[in-house]
């Protein structure tokens, strides 16, 4: 069975290749050779889960051995795939909702001309992704982690042609780069301590390393995670991202791609345990960021930006889990998974209201959809259901356990922790309720003689009621009997937390702070008509639409400071270096008015300068044969 | 006496370009042929020099070829190859063909010249493209510090004409601006280079005497001279060997270029056609990076073990000023130049950082910024040759009109900003990784480098190939036949080193042992030791194990 985990990874990455180069010819068939290969990866993936599942718990991991990568010396990378618990749980879902996500792209880029095109770029985005998970070392995941970088910045910029989604995915990938020098100074760092960087080795030597050196690690990877999950203070790419097809939106800019920053922490939970100082370092980005993307999520007319703000958030709930240590791993990535499927079907949703709206992304041109569109409401709706935490419905599962353990991290801390997470559950409420209420019900907001919204092929439909069955029915099934933790835990680890409030407690503070949630956006946005323009809102509101002022200070500091260096730069390079080299050359031999009078470009000049250069050779040597 | 491989390597391009040059003007396309035909003869002669290599046997030099020449002061016509030199002699005849066929139209008289019997830009262009090759093959396989002076200025000669003589179609200004500005660039280029080559004759000339005073007969033969130090019958004094380093390392950090004495490059690669600013880059300008590694470091390791600060320093400026200049270039050309200052940086920073992985890395370095910036700058050259206009700001929208165009530029420029699966990514980790076992801040500033890199990338092919169709590039036609077959195998051996990099470092290993042995430096170990070891356990683990035993 090993010998398949490189088919994982093959069936995409032939299918990228495929679609990529194969010209006009693949134009009519290539998105079912796109999709079909997906589905293969997953079918793959199936297979090697149910002999997994054959197997006791301890003798779960599977290796397999390519080739050896970089030998230099010392320096050891091996293409070496590992697929234990973990990274199976994410191989099921990543080809699982990539298959489905490869199915609803067929109907929903039908009519771009560059569909095979597309199709390859999410084939490469599923083989990159895949390597991610799979690699046994951090070099070879590095690999992933910049190759789903480059099909995030080719699928965000796809609509080339506007110069909003070529700006978005430029930013995307700078801002992904920044992380990745973290991603390779953790590296780096590795290979200094230990001489090596693959897991096995490493996590199983983090006892004998002084704290110093692994909270230095810890932080680099906390840094590569902020860039690919786009948290504080690395998140402003995420909202622009949005400018990609929404397919990709579903796939890469909330099921997968950006949860990859949680499966690097979780990967890397040795490493972490024993620093605690990076550990707190993760839960305080994790909690900033929960709150920061709910609040951003709150101001969002835009329908794909409220649920990337979303998006944010949700991760940052896995992130503040996953640095709580064993009490939060197998949490943050069970609430990956359900994550995975509410958030891919609310993507979907919204691509599919799209679709029948003309395009149309603000929702105060929406309103009274439901009617038009049932299917999109009812699966939208679970979806809505389930990231507000709904109780019997997934969210309400995975994320009623991260706000336990972040009370059970105990002291000070806990309180503060828990009640972020609190105050995140109650505004979660507020703003999915407020796109609930504003895309759905209420007035119709959109010009009938323009706009005829329609239903959406089943070939979209279909992939949302797979999601939408997802949504409502994986938490409880990872409930029961703790399988998820109890599958999780050989990898991950696991402890209880103790928390100061009981569970009973937790839960139902949660149902209340929902209510809550839910109350105030139906006193805002049910009760009385959605304005079509947006009115001028508080200054938190208004700070909030701009993202709180993330982008304005970037722009200042980075990118006009940095425009501002770079000319002065070119004029210093001009006039001091260039200036300064040639002085001194023009004052050891007069070079530079030399210089002035071969410019004039007599061909009589060149002859003198090649005369110079054979009478300087002849000087020579004559001057030797006097030593 | 067995067949002189590595003389034949350099004297086959050299014929070709005599006989190039001999064509009559009418026979235009012949030459173009004929000197492509030379070309894959030298680059098949290169493959048998690589394949006859053993990277294993003990010898520090190969398929060594060795003559008396000018006996009285101990010249000698001595050649040989270690692994870092196959390398580099595979990749200067692998990428020639490539820039013969890519300037197959950059020296064709203008239409409305009139025909002339005397005047043959097309021979001259082809054949001073091959004299440049034989000469820069023969500065890679001399072992003879006298005979590696005579290629490695000579070569000056050859490209100071294909600088000043062909350059891009008059742009905007006119023929007549573009030729002054050419001819200035080729001039600043030669005086830049020759004041470097000065200087390294004199402390060529000052090693002569110093071997002569304490060996008796005086010697230029690196490998005398790197065993007398060893065996202790030569001691050059600290403050000559100092002396005679700077006057080597000065020619060298010139011709890399490495900060601030760079400012020759980006005049010299943005007026000359790209084929030729590929021969700049690529070529011509890793024989100074090659130098530092054999004969800076082996002549004299005391002294570059003294200067290694500074010079970390200085290849730490480079990477960062030269991606700075980058981001805020309006040229095409230029901004591939003052990127390829950053990368020289990376390769300095590698030597000079005396470990395995940052010399190892250092070497793949030189090959792979070669064969990415080829890609890079040849299609630079398609775009450039289609609109008339180096300037990024005269582009916009191409992706629209010339898809494929447009996507090999982007594998150019991902492989120029080093991203992982293609090769360049193998040889800058291994840079960085080498630098920061020995230091780490450099390690960590010099990683700057790769957000800088996104950069200037990034921003280039949003700017040229993204938005809206700029109204003259509506119809600039796609790749041609030609220009893909330039640009295919470029791009396919990007993914194979970059996938597959093993044949590489298994060719350069041993080399750099040998350097790093000469030096007397060791790699840093791990502070903590891991019992296992990657790759135990499975399968293919013991044909690991002899690899390991191999490389030693």
């Amino acid at each position: 069975m090993e010998n398949l985990i490189a088919l994982l990874v093959a069936a995409p990455l032939v299918g990228a290749a495929l679609l990529l180069c194969g010209g006009k010819r693949l134009d009519r068939t290539g998105h079912w050779i796109g999709t079909l290969l997906a589905v293969a990866s997953f079918a793959v993936g199936v297979a090697l889960f149910a002999d997994m599942l054959g197997r006791s718990a301890d003798h779960r991991a599977m290796h397999q051995y390519l080739f050896s990568w970089i030998p230099v010396g010392g320096f050891r990378a091996d293409v070496a795939f590992q697929l234990d618990q973990l990274s199976m749980t994410f191989v099921l879902l990543i080809t699982g909702v990539g298959s489905l996500i490869h199915i609803y792209s067929i109907g929903y880029m039908e009519h771009d001309e560059r569909r095979r095109r597309f199709f390859g770029y999410l084939n490469l985005f599923l083989a990159a992704m895949l390597l991610l998970v799979l690699a046994d070392n951090y070099l070879l995941l590095y690999v992933g982690w910049e190759g789903v970088g480059l099909a995030s910045y080719l699928l965000i910029g796809f609509w080339q042609h506007k110069p909003s989604a070529a700006t978005a995915a430029k930013k995307a990938f700078l801002v992904n780069r920044v992380g990745d020098m973290g991603l390779s100074i953790a590296i780096m760092l590795m290979f200094t301590t230990f001489g090596t960087f693959a897991f096995g080795p490493v996590l199983a030597a983090t006892g004998a390393t002084s704290e110093g050196k692994l909270t230095a690690i810890g932080l680099m990877l906390l840094l590569a995670a902020c860039g690919k999950s786009a948290q504080v203070p690395l998140q402003s790419w995420l909202g622009d991202a949005m400018e990609g097809p929404t397919p990709v939106s579903a796939l890469i800019h909330a099921a997968t791609m950006v949860t990859a920053g949680v499966y690097l922490i979780t990967r890397s939970g040795a490493v972490f345990n024993a620093a605690p100082d990076a550990q707190l370092a993760v839960v305080v980005v994790g909690a900033v960021t929960l709150l920061y993307g709910a609040i951003v999520g709150c101001a969002k007319d835009d329908i794909k930006k409220a649920l990337a703000g979303s998006t944010m958030s949700q991760i940052g709930y896995m992130v503040l889990a996953a640095g709580l240590g064993p009490i939060g791993y197998a949490f943050a990535i069970m609430h990956l998974v359900t994550h995975g499927f509410f958030k891919a079907g609310l993507f979907l949703g919204a691509g599919s209201v799209m679709h029948g709206m003309n395009d149309e992304v603000d929702m105060r041109k929406y309103g009274g959809l439901r009617k038009y569109m049932p299917v999109t409401f009812l699966t939208f709706g679970l979806g809505y259901l389930a990231i507000i935490g709904f109780p019997g419905l997934s969210g309400f599962f995975s994320k009623d356990k991260i706000i336990e353990a972040a009370f059970a991290k105990g002291g000070t801390e806990g309180w503060i922790l828990g009640g972020a997470a609190l105050l995140g559950a109650a505004v979660t409420a507020f703003y999915m309720t407020r796109v609930m209420l504003m895309t759905f019900f209420g007035e119709k907001r959109w010009d009938p003689k323009e706009t005829h919204p329609h239903e959406s092929p089943k070939i979209m439909t279909v992939p949302m009621i797979v999601l939408a069955v997802g949504s409502v029915f994986a938490g409880g099934l990872f409930s029961i009997n703790e399988s998820f933790v109890t599958w999780l835990e050989p990898v991950t680890s696991f402890a209880h937390g103790h928390s100061p409030v009981s569970a009973t407690t937790v839960t139902a503070s949660t149902i209340v702070v929902l209510l809550l949630g839910v109350g105030t956006a139906w006193l805002m946005y049910g009760r009385k008509p959605v304005p079509a323009l947006a009115p001028r809102g508080s200054l938190l509101t208004r700070a909030a639409r701009r993202d709180l002022l993330q982008d304005d200070f970037n722009d200042l500091v980075f990118v006009r400071g940095g425009t501002h260096l770079t000319t002065t730069l070119v004029q210093l390079d001009r006039s001091l270096v260039d200036g300064a080299v040639n002085g001194t050359a023009a004052s050891m031999g007069g070079l530079s008015s030399l210089l002035r009078r071969l410019q004039t470009g007599f061909v009589r000049s060149y002859a003198v300068q090649m005369l110079g250069g054979a009478a300087v050779l002849v000087a020579a040597t004559l001057l030797m044969r006097g030593v | 006496m067995s067949f002189p491989l590595l003389t034949a390597t350099a004297v086959v391009p050299a014929v070709g370009a005599i006989a190039t040059a001999a064509l009559p003007a009418a026979k235009r396309t012949a030459a173009k042929w004929l000197a492509l035909l030379f070309s894959l003869i030298t680059f098949a002669l290169a493959l048998v020099v690589a394949f006859r290599f053993d990277p294993g046997a003990g010898a520090p030099f190969q398929l060594t070829e060795s003559h008396a020449w000018i006996r009285d002061f101990g010249v000698r016509y001595e050649l040989g190859v270690d692994g870092i030199a196959v390398a580099l002699i595979a990749l200067t005849t692998l990428l020639i063909p490539f820039i013969i066929l890519a300037g197959w139209h950059d020296a064709d008289p203008l239409e409305e010249a009139t025909p002339n019997r005397r005047w043959r830009p097309t021979q001259g262009f082809f054949a001073l493209i091959l004299a440049v090759e034989a000469m820069v093959v023969l500065s890679f396989e001399a072992t003879d510090v006298f005979l590696f002076y005579i290629f490695f200025e000579a070569m000056l000669i050859p490209m100071y004409f294909l600088i000043g003589g062909f350059g891009d179609r008059a742009g905007r200004d006119g023929e007549e601006e573009a030729a002054g500005r050419r001819s200035y660039a080729a001039v600043k280029f030669l005086l830049y280079n020759l004041a470097g080559g000065l200087i390294m004759l004199a402390a060529v000339i000052g090693l002569y005497a110093v071997t002569a005073d304490q060996l008796g007969t005086g010697t230029f033969s690196l490998q005398q001279i790197v065993e007398a130090r060893t065996a202790g019958t030569l001691n050059i004094g600290t403050g000559t060997e100092r002396l005679l380093f700077l006057g080597f390392f000065f020619a060298f950090a010139v011709k890399a270029p490495l900060w601030p004495l760079h400012t020759w490059l980006p005049g010299a690669m943005g007026e000359s056609t790209s084929p030729v600013a590929v021969l700049i880059t690529a070529v011509v300008d890793k024989v100074g990076t090659f130098a530092m590694l054999r004969f800076c470091l082996q002549l004299f390791p005391e002294a570059s073990s003294w200067a290694t600060p500074v010079i970390l320093v200085l290849a730490l400026i480079s990477i960062v000023y030269g991606a700075l200049l980058a981001v805020a270039q309006r040229d095409i050309k230029r901004l591939i130049a003052y990127a390829s200052i950053s990368h020289f940086g990376f390769i300095i920073l590698g030597i000079f950082a005396m470990t395995s992985q940052g010399q190892g890395g250092a070497t793949l370095y030189m090959v792979n910024h070669g064969i990415s910036t080829a890609a890079l700058m040849l299609v630079a050259g398609f775009l450039i040759s289609r609109r008339g206009s180096r300037l990024i700001a005269d582009y916009g929208g191409v992706q629209k009109v010339a898809p494929v165009l447009a996507g090999t530029f982007l594998i150019g420029g991902l492989a120029t900003l080093s991203l992982p699966g293609l090769a360049p990514f193998v040889s800058e980790f291994l840079v960085l990784v080498g630098t920061f076992t020995r230091y780490p801040v450099i390690g960590i500033i010099a990683t700057l480098g790769i957000v800088l890199a996104a950069l200037y990338v990034l921003v280039l092919y949003q700017r040229t190939m993204t938005g809206p169709v700029k109204a003259e590039v509506t119809n600039m036609p796609d790749l041609r036949v030609r220009e893909l077959v330039v640009v295919a195998p470029l791009i396919a051996l990007l993914l194979f080193l970059g996938v597959y990099p093993k044949p590489l470092t298994d060719l350069v290993n041993p080399a750099v042992q040998h350097t790093l042995s000469v030096v007397d430096k060791k790699d840093p170990k791990p502070t903590v030791q891991v019992n296992a070891v990657p790759g135990e356990g499975r399968h293919g683990h013991a044909a690991n194990d002899q690899d390991v035993e191999a490389a030693k």
